[in-house]
């Protein structure tokens, strides 16, 4: 009687562990699946055109995003520019002075503003910067980005920041450094590489989206001539050419696809090690 | 040594303490501006249709109507067949590698789950079109169909597009932030709660559900809320696959429309006002969900671990 029970509970701690190792393989699956598809019809995709040459019109077989390549680079340029300096900024102001109520919101704006579709950035991007220029632009598109990365750089500086010790702080001060020193040529300096990694991961984040940047930047098949023209992406390509039934539009959507996720994975990598070689990351 | 006068040194600090101040400020601002502009922009057609605007089921840009609710359904449906799907391979991979995994499997495991997490929504939506659609359409739906059809909910035409490859879609999409968020609270979890189990002669399954799973409960259902947030505010990957035709259907087989994906697909040539002030009205809806659910489902982790940054975005 108690040798059958032992029994069964025995047998149902194997099941669930199995079943616990089961879901991690089966969920990791897809994964597999994107990344070889990626890979191989990406490859197919990929030759000297593909990076020189600009789209041709529908139908028309050969060309390159040589365009949208170049556009992804200015855009997410762009959104750096504007969001890293404020993200870190914002951060220090965080992890530094901010104490009370004022610091909780900020902090708070800054957890759920994470949390917002990015869809939505579109819209407002489209409603303040789109309208006023009357033109879809690489600037209005950049802005969009910039704000997408803003909250992720703010939180990792803060943390960054407060993994530096005090007693760094305090030497510094007792030295007779004043605060803006300490905090610039000490406090930063040593949390140098965890903000690298973390503005590098918000970098990598942005280069991939899309949705913000259908009613902000929009498109072009042409080289990109001021940054208040519109201008090409690799994730708008791919999202236009995958819903055009043309099988070479479908080719160049997947050389596409390769380029940006090894855009997007060679700079999350980089990012690691950036912060593991400085020691301050994670 | 020349020390800077103390005057000079007040200056330098003030400038940069105000520095910083200002950048703080504006992201506030930030905020405040998505909101008001949201609620600005969505004015025409709260004033045209008011609660109708949620309650009509019928949306026909070409003859003015714009009644959101197979948006709302296709966004519900779609998220919970998400889920259904997430929530029990996400906690499985949590245990897995909170609880069960040695150490050398912890480690590549953690990042091939965040690898999935990294790659854009662009190519999850590309990869949808080519290889999980036709998969639905020739395997999935007959096989439901065969097995399951005497239900409602897969019954019809096999399409391939439809509700169903949202959900799947979705699904794969958020499991990396329910996972990783449910890993967080367990291992948070204080191990004289296993040890005390075990020492009972618990085994490490009873352990698991009878002390850690109670234990991290508000915040694993914060992580599902988190992915819930993340499944309603999805755009790209949603768009390419699920049909995009607004209507309202029992069966998880036909075509749909949610609000993100309305929006994607009719924003930039909505030339009529109303339409546009419609899709804005949709977005501020959206906006407003996806605000409290993540509020909730902070709230719920920060009791027991930290949300791990940069989870939720779409």
């Amino acid at each position: 009687m108690i040798a059958g029970r032992d029994q069964r509970r025995r047998f149902s701690n194997k099941l669930m562990l199995v079943l616990a190792a089961a879901a991690t393989v089966l969920a990791l699956l897809p994964l597999g699946s994107i990344l070889l598809y990626v890979a191989t019809k990406g490859l197919l995709a990929l030759n000297w055109d593909f990076f020189t040459q600009l789209p041709k019109p529908v139908g028309e077989p050969g060309g390159g995003l040589a365009n949208a390549i170049v556009g992804t680079l200015i855009l997410v340029g762009l959104a750096s520019v504007m969001g890293i300096p404020l993200g870190i900024l914002t951060g220090i102001y965080l992890a530094e002075f901010g104490r009370g109520r004022l610091a909780w919101l900020v902090r708070f704006t800054c957890d759920v503003m994470t949390g917002i579709p990015s869809i939505i950035v579109g819209i407002v991007v489209y409603g303040t910067i789109v309208v006023a220029m009357k033109r879809f632009s690489a600037i209005a598109g950049g802005v969009a980005l910039a704000i997408i990365m803003l909250p992720l750089v703010t939180r990792t500086t803060e943390e960054m920041l407060k993994l530096v010790p005090n007693s760094l702080r305090e030497a510094s001060l007792a030295l007779g450094a004043s605060q803006w020193r300490t905090t610039y040529s000490i406090v930063l300096r040593s949390a140098m590489g965890g903000i690298i990694t973390g503005s590098l991961l918000a970098v990598a984040r942005v280069a991939g989206e899309t949705a913000p940047l259908l009613f902000t930047a929009l498109s072009s098949r042409y080289w990109h001539t001021g940054l208040d023209q519109r201008i090409a992406s690799l994730p708008v390509y791919i999202y236009t050419y995958a819903t055009t039934p043309y099988e070479e539009m479908h080719r160049l959507a997947w050389g596409a696809a390769l380029v940006l996720v090894a855009m997007v994975l060679v700079t999350s990598i980089a990012a690691r090690l950036a912060g593991r070689r400085a020691g301050g990351g994670r | 040594m020349q020390m800077p006068s103390p005057q000079s040194r007040r200056w330098g600090d003030s400038l940069f303490r105000g520095l910083t101040f200002l950048a703080a400020l504006g992201m506030i601002g930030l905020m405040t501006v998505i909101a008001v502009q949201l609620i600005r922009g969505s004015q025409l057609a709260f004033t045209r249709f008011g609660l109708g605007f949620v309650t009509g089921s019928r949306w026909d840009p070409v003859h003015g109507a714009f009644g959101s609710l197979p948006l709302v359904y296709g966004t519900i449906v779609s998220s919970l067949i998400a889920l259904l799907i997430a929530v029990p391979l996400s906690l499985g991979i949590a245990i897995y590698l909170a609880e069960l995994a040695p150490h050398r499997v912890r480690t590549p495991v953690s990042f091939l789950v965040e690898l999935l997490a990294a790659i854009p929504s662009v190519v999850y939506g590309l990869w949808g079109v080519f290889v999980l659609v036709p998969w639905v359409r020739t395997a999935l739906e007959p096989f439901l169909q065969k097995t399951l059809g005497w239900l409602p909910f897969f019954q019809g035409t096999y399409y391939g597009f439809g509700m169903l490859a949202a959900g799947i879609i979705l699904a794969i999409m958020i499991i990396p932030t329910i996972s990783a968020v449910s890993r967080e609270v367990l291992l948070a979890v204080p191990n004289s709660q296993r040890e005390a189990m075990l020492a009972l002669g618990a085994t490490r399954w009873e352990t698991i559900k009878m002390a850690v799973l109670p234990y991290g409960r508000s915040g694993i259902l914060g992580a599902v809320i988190l992915g819930l947030g993340r499944a309603i505010g999805e755009t790209m990957a949603v768009t390419m696959v699920i049909g995009n035709r607004p209507q309202i259907s029992p069966s998880v087989f036909e075509l749909a429309q949610t609000i993100a994906s309305i929006i994607a697909n009719e924003f930039s040539e909505a030339f009529d006002e109303l339409h546009l002030s419609a899709l804005v009205m949709a977005g501020l809806v959206l906006f407003a969900v996806t605000l409290l659910l993540n509020i909730l489902a902070r709230l719920l982790v920060w009791r027991v671990a930290r949300v791990p940054e940069g989870v939720t975005r779409e």
